[in-house]
């Protein structure tokens, strides 16, 4: 019940294992589009876009996949950047290293999470992360090592591996390239391996699921936590690029912002969330100069979406594609 | 000095006196939000919002048209209810037979515009409300000072949240409201009208947190992000309580301000995550809530 209408692309279940040409084409476009990217446009802003895009795209691989709405993976994204950014600070630990650690925390914090929430379905489920993120906000907020209202500011780039400098900005470039390459693909893999279709199968009939023999819980909580790792992830790279971490990355709004972004651009859908992730922080960009508020914009996007765009632009697309091919 | 565990009597009274009075606000939103979601299904993330909209209603009213507190205790709300009846009308009507997330999506991006819009216009700062001049002052009960709206707001809450339970549970409407709720075909089929009940429910919801944010001004300051605050407490008092019963969202909203009351006179550090512990035991031991159906 909870799942039939975030589940569009019904179609791709059965899509299976085969890569079709046209998606492969669209693979090696997007690489080369990401490859030239800093010589076209501001490097740090496609650094942002590629944050964002790998944090939708995991998030999305729970709503996406599973039907499970999070509304709190905001605390993932900022927990690990947070973790990252007080290990380069304060430990001096390299980049790689706190990566790591950021990352492994946002995973073991989805373990938590996603055990307590996973109890409940469809909209407690959304009430319940939205709840425990709010109370790890309220952690960040007291805790003495987030430096409270002010974050971790000025946190060193350093060396990754110890000789490439990430200060260089073409450097730091191609290195979230990197990570948002092999994160995508990571889910990609998930997506169309076995696990991903029993998920998919979840989502499309829990009921069913439970019945053919599958511990139901056990697969929700697996894509729990490796939603909240690469949502880490995510974080923790944002955290080296503005070498900042802040209650802006652990609030609720950031936790809104990524639904925004896989509604927008398209639920269960692979390039969905990284289409999202493009709009809206050029939308976010473009706003900062104007002086239109951009709770207003953002909050008009969703309820439009809501209401006259349910596929969002790539589920859109595909099902144009669909009605053109017969 | 009388002390408690080591704690002065008026400081632990008049910690949880404001944990009574912020108790009787999550029982008055976790009530209206449970009265929506039981008839609509829809998770009103705008609930906060309408709540923030009944504190500023009372204050323009009193700003531009010298309306005071009482009138403005009738107006206030029946001015979110009808701000209700639009959204309802407008948008809410559109999504019934969707997912419940969308509801939840689309309240959601509601509140973001509604907040959004209070805070370009009037900042983060608050604005002041004055307490009505009946209520000035306090009464000495000896062993505390309580001043009067305060005990004001508290007996309005019980009254509100008996009231409410006594419509859904004694009246007509209300027997209609939960007929609905259970086969909402079979209620149209005898002549019901399904759609305005289900405008009506949400007009109700809405105008129950607007007399929340009215009663709020003259406790907290009018601010635009009075809302965001509370709503996502509420989320997780409305999870603790279950939403199957009024009564349950109400008894939980006074406790837990309780609790959270308590806990800021023992463990101040905890008091603004402590409902949210609660919120992951109770899940752990009784998913369905306290005084859920599962």
């Amino acid at each position: 019940m909870a799942t039939k209408a975030a589940s569009p692309n019904v179609a791709d279940v059965t899509a299976g294992h085969k890569t079709s040409p046209r998606t492969i084409a669209l693979m090696i476009i997007g690489l080369a589009l990401i490859l030239v990217a800093p010589f076209l446009i501001y490097p740090v802003f496609v650094m942002k876009v590629l944050c964002f895009a790998l944090f939708a795209a995991a998030f999305n691989l729970l709503l996406g996949y599973v039907g499970l709405l999070s509304f709190g993976h905001a605390a993932f994204f900022g927990g690990a950047a947070y973790i990252t950014a007080y290990a380069i600070k304060a430990w001096g630990y390299p980049p790689e290293l706190a990566i790591l650690l950021g990352t492994a925390f946002a995973a073991l914090m989805g373990l938590v999470f996603g055990y307590v929430a996973i109890k409940r379905q469809g909209i407690y489920f959304a009430m319940i992360t939205m709840a425990l993120a709010q109370m790890f906000f309220f952690f960040c907020l007291q805790a003495p090592f987030t430096g409270g209202e002010d974050g971790i500011q000025g946190v060193p780039r350093g060396k990754l591996f110890g000789f490439i400098d990430l200060s260089n900005s073409l450097n730091m470039y191609y290195f979230v390239a990197a990570v948002f390459v092999i994160g995508f693909l990571f889910i990609w893999r998930v997506v169309h391996s076995p696990f991903g279709s029993i998920l998919k199968a979840i989502r499309e009939n829990e009921q069913r699921a439970i019945s053919l023999g599958y511990r139901v819980s056990r697969y929700k909580l697996g894509a729990f936590v490796i939603s909240a790792s690469l949502a880490g992830l995510a974080g923790s790279v944002k955290a080296i690029v503005f070498q900042l971490a802040s209650l802006t990355d652990v609030g609720f709004q950031m936790s809104g912002e990524v639904v925004l972004m896989t509604l927008l651009g398209g639920i269960g859908t692979l390039m969905g969330p990284v289409v999202g992730a493009v709009l809206v922080v050029s939308l976010e960009n473009y706003l900062a100069t104007s002086s239109l508020p951009v709770p207003v914009v953002i909050g008009s996007i969703f309820v439009v979406c809501v209401l006259l765009f349910r596929r969002g632009i790539v589920g859109e697309f595909n099902a144009w594609m669909d009605r053109k091919r017969g | 000095m009388v002390t408690v565990f080591g704690i002065s009597l008026p400081a632990l009274m008049g910690q949880l006196l404001i944990g009574l009075i912020n108790g009787s606000f999550y029982a008055m939103l976790s009530l209206g939000l449970a009265v929506i979601f039981g008839m609509l299904r829809v998770i009103n993330f705008a609930h906060g919002a309408q709540y923030m909209l009944g504190a500023f209603f009372a204050w323009f009213l009193l700003r531009y048209a010298g309306i005071g507190f009482w009138p403005a205790l009738v107006l206030a709300p029946l001015g979110v209810a009808l701000v209700g009846v639009v959204i309802e009308k407008v948008l809410l009507s559109r999504i019934y037979n969707l997912d419940h997330l969308y509801g939840l999506l689309l309240t959601f991006g509601l509140a973001l515009v509604i907040e959004g819009l209070f805070r370009h216009w009037y900042g983060t700062s608050g604005q002041p409300y004055s307490i009505p001049s009946t209520f000035q002052g306090a009464f000495n009960l000896g062993f505390m000072i309580l001043p009067k709206y305060r005990a004001f707001v508290i007996v309005a809450s019980v009254v509100v949240c008996l009231a409410t339970w006594l419509l859904i549970e004694k009246t007509k409407f209300g027997a209609y409201l939960r007929a609905a709720t259970e086969n909402p075909t079979l209620v149209q089929a005898f002549g019901v009208n399904v759609p305005r009940l289900l405008t009506l429910t949400y007009a109700i919801g809405a105008g129950l947190a607007g007399l929340a944010g009215v009663l709020a001004a003259p406790v907290y300051q009018v601010s635009p992000l009075m809302g965001q605050n509370i709503v996502i407490i509420v989320f997780a008092v409305v999870v603790i309580g279950g939403m199957g019963s009024i009564m349950g969202a109400v008894i939980t909203g006074y406790v837990l301000g309780l609790v959270e009351g308590l806990t800021k006179v023992f463990y101040p550090e905890a008091s603004s995550t402590v409902i949210f512990v609660i919120m992951v035991l109770v899940l752990l031991v009784r998913p369905a809530g306290l005084f859920g159906k599962e």
